[in-house]
């Protein structure tokens, strides 16, 4: 079987108008106007399996949205292609429409006045689900989300978390075999975010549902996805399991020891990231983190010893910063 | 927008108009408040003519003051089935996104607004009711009850909403270009005023503006519906006033249709 998200060297150049700022520039552009090409993403390809959780990373403005826009069909690429579930998306076939689900994080698409139950009739009769599949799929993720005693408050009352599951629920109404989740967590507190997490792991597990996730927070990609997409200005940087970003970008990892007698110089070993009385933890290049270990074992009395990856959200940083 | 199956289309018509209706009866006091808004001009527009038909022996442009006072009655509720989706709506809907998901959605964004402002028709009909009948007290207007005549007007007002609604639409479609649609809906919106009939009945106005009248839309949406129920058009005006709403409205889809491609293929070009 196809994969159901293959993207194909999928780039978009947007021309954008520029001017210097000033009144003879603004006189100026009256009668010629300047622009130029951006290119937001850049031959961009990869492929989503069946049932696969994609975690969609890259620093502000690299082009995720972009490339999020471009497979759900808001946007035509410049040059390349892409299939979701067999359709070149941005032809809107119905089909397809009513096959995939887009979530954008900062946006409201429910009814403000209305109680969230309105918003998930009217995606009832958008979508055509029909009235059996409707309330159980209703009582089981507003159960699950636990908002079933929220359904028949107004959105506008309910608290930017609440909200959230109110929209994930409406987007997950039709049973959609492809989800894109554009930070569906943005704003939510961490309880909140670990239920979001959950739910979208349980519909990947039960209805086997495809997800390409992006989202700032490393928590829940690294809580969801398996394997990551990394895209830095518009290019592609990384395509591959998520255990294996920090081996392909970061050079360090990180030793924890739990001693109380270890000797006060330690540089020759790596550099210190913390220390107190019971407890040194070293940030040692990678190549010689069997030495160091040894050394330190050697050293002195140690109750407790690990060899880390650096944390993801350092590993992130450390790609988002060499790619600039 | 014409591939939609029509029996799931009525059924997300239902659901849409009962978001509409549900919407503004939450606000029930808010709409009462604009209803009683809307009275403040068709009344000085009553009390001006009135005053010149008593001044020219009881008529003026062929109207005596009941059928006047019926003209504005009917223009309180024909006014509601005037509003539809303002033009300035469309540069949020492209600004904030929300466009996005209407667009990721099997059902077009046309029927989603189309349906909403239906429902939400029904919602301020129910709220004019008391006030209309308070102008009927004062002003006595001169209605025709006739079947006909009524039967015609639920026609023809609905058919109005449809025209409108189609050119506020393909005039929306302006912000898919420029931020600064502004100007052209306010010419626009100073022609309507004129030509419609909103302003005064076209009878009013001199032989020159009334021929202008007769090749814009306006008229199909504002004074023929009220013509219809004041008993002012015979049987056979009254069809062939049907047949031009059906024809603009025809007209009207057909250029939409055109323009929302041309919008769309912009739209995937540029983004928001």
């Amino acid at each position: 079987m196809d994969a159901p998200v293959v993207a194909s060297g999928l780039t978009k150049t947007f021309k954008v108008p520029v001017r210097q700022g000033g009144l003879k520039e603004s006189v100026k552009s009256l009668f010629r106007r300047e622009f130029r090409l951006v290119e937001a993403v850049k031959d961009v390809s990869f492929e989503i399996g069946a049932g696969e959780i994609v975690g969609f990373l890259g620093p502000n403005g690299a082009g995720k949205t972009t490339t999020i826009k471009m497979l759900t069909g808001l946007l035509h690429p410049t040059a390349g292609d892409a299939r979701v579930l067999g359709y070149q998306p941005w032809k809107r076939d119905k089909d397809l429409l009513r096959r995939i689900a887009l979530v954008m994080g900062q946006r409201n698409n429910l009814q403000w006045d209305l109680p969230a139950e309105d918003s998930f009739l009217l995606n009832k009769a958008i979508y055509g689900v029909p009235d059996s599949v409707y309330r159980r799929r209703i009582d089981e993720f507003a159960q699950r989300l636990e908002v079933t005693h929220l359904l028949d408050k107004p959105i506008r009352n309910l608290s930017l978390g609440e909200r959230m599951k109110m929209e994930i629920i409406a987007a997950m109404l039709h049973g959609p075999e492809v989800v894109f989740l554009d930070e569906p967590t943005i704003g939510l507190d961490v309880t909140m975010q670990r239920r979001v997490r959950q739910f979208v792991l349980d519909m990947n597990k039960e209805e086997g549902v495809t997800v390409l996730l992006t989202s700032h927070y490393m928590a829940d990609v690294s809580a969801m996805a398996e394997r990551v997409v990394v895209i830095s200005q518009g290019s592609l940087l990384y395509d591959g399991a998520l255990a294996g970003l920090a081996e392909r970008f970061s050079s360090h990892k990180t030793i924890r020891v739990d001693t109380t007698d270890l000797p006060a110089d330690l540089s020759g070993l790596g550099r210190v990231l913390e220390r107190t009385p019971e407890r040194v933890t070293l940030e040692v290049e990678r190549d010689r983190v069997s030495e160091v270990a040894s050394r330190l074992l050697a050293a002195a009395t140690v109750t407790d010893l690990a060899i880390e990856e650096p944390p993801l959200e350092d590993v992130i940083e450390r790609v988002f910063t060499q790619s600039r | 927008m014409t591939t939609e199956n029509p029996f799931s289309l009525l059924s997300y018509y239902r659901a849409g108009a009962r978001v509409g209706f549900q919407r503004d009866l939450q606000y029930r006091m808010a709409t009462f408040m604009v209803l009683v808004a809307f009275l403040f001009e068709p009344v000085v527009y009553l009390s001006v003519w009135t005053a010149v038909a008593r001044a020219q022996g009881g008529m003026v442009g062929g109207f005596d003051e009941g059928q006047l006072a019926a003209y504005y009655v009917v223009w309180t509720l024909v006014r509601i089935y005037n509003t539809a989706f303002d033009p300035k709506a469309w540069e949020w809907r492209i600004r904030d996104g929300r466009i996005n998901t209407f667009l990721s959605q099997p059902v077009h964004m046309f029927h989603r607004d189309f349906s909403f402002f239906m429902g939400s028709k029904i919602a301020w009909t129910l709220m004019w009711i008391p006030i209309a009948a308070v102008l009927t007290l004062i002003f006595r207007p001169s209605i025709a009850w006739h079947p006909v005549n009524v039967g015609l007007f639920l026609v023809a007002i609905w058919g109005g909403y449809a025209v409108r609604f189609l050119v506020l639409y393909v005039l929306g479609m302006i912000n898919f270009w420029t931020t600064r649609g502004s100007a052209i809906f306010g010419i626009v919106t100073a022609l309507e005023m004129i030509f419609s009939g909103r302003l005064v009945p076209l009878q009013l106005l001199p032989a020159w503006a009334q021929d202008a009248a007769a090749w814009m839309p306006f008229r199909w949406t504002f004074q023929f519906p009220i013509e219809v129920l004041i008993g002012r058009l015979d049987t056979a005006q009254m069809l062939a006033g049907v047949g031009y709403q059906a024809a603009w409205a025809l007209g009207l889809g057909l250029l939409f249709t055109v323009v929302w491609r041309a919008a769309i293929r912009r739209y995937e070009a540029v983004g928001n």
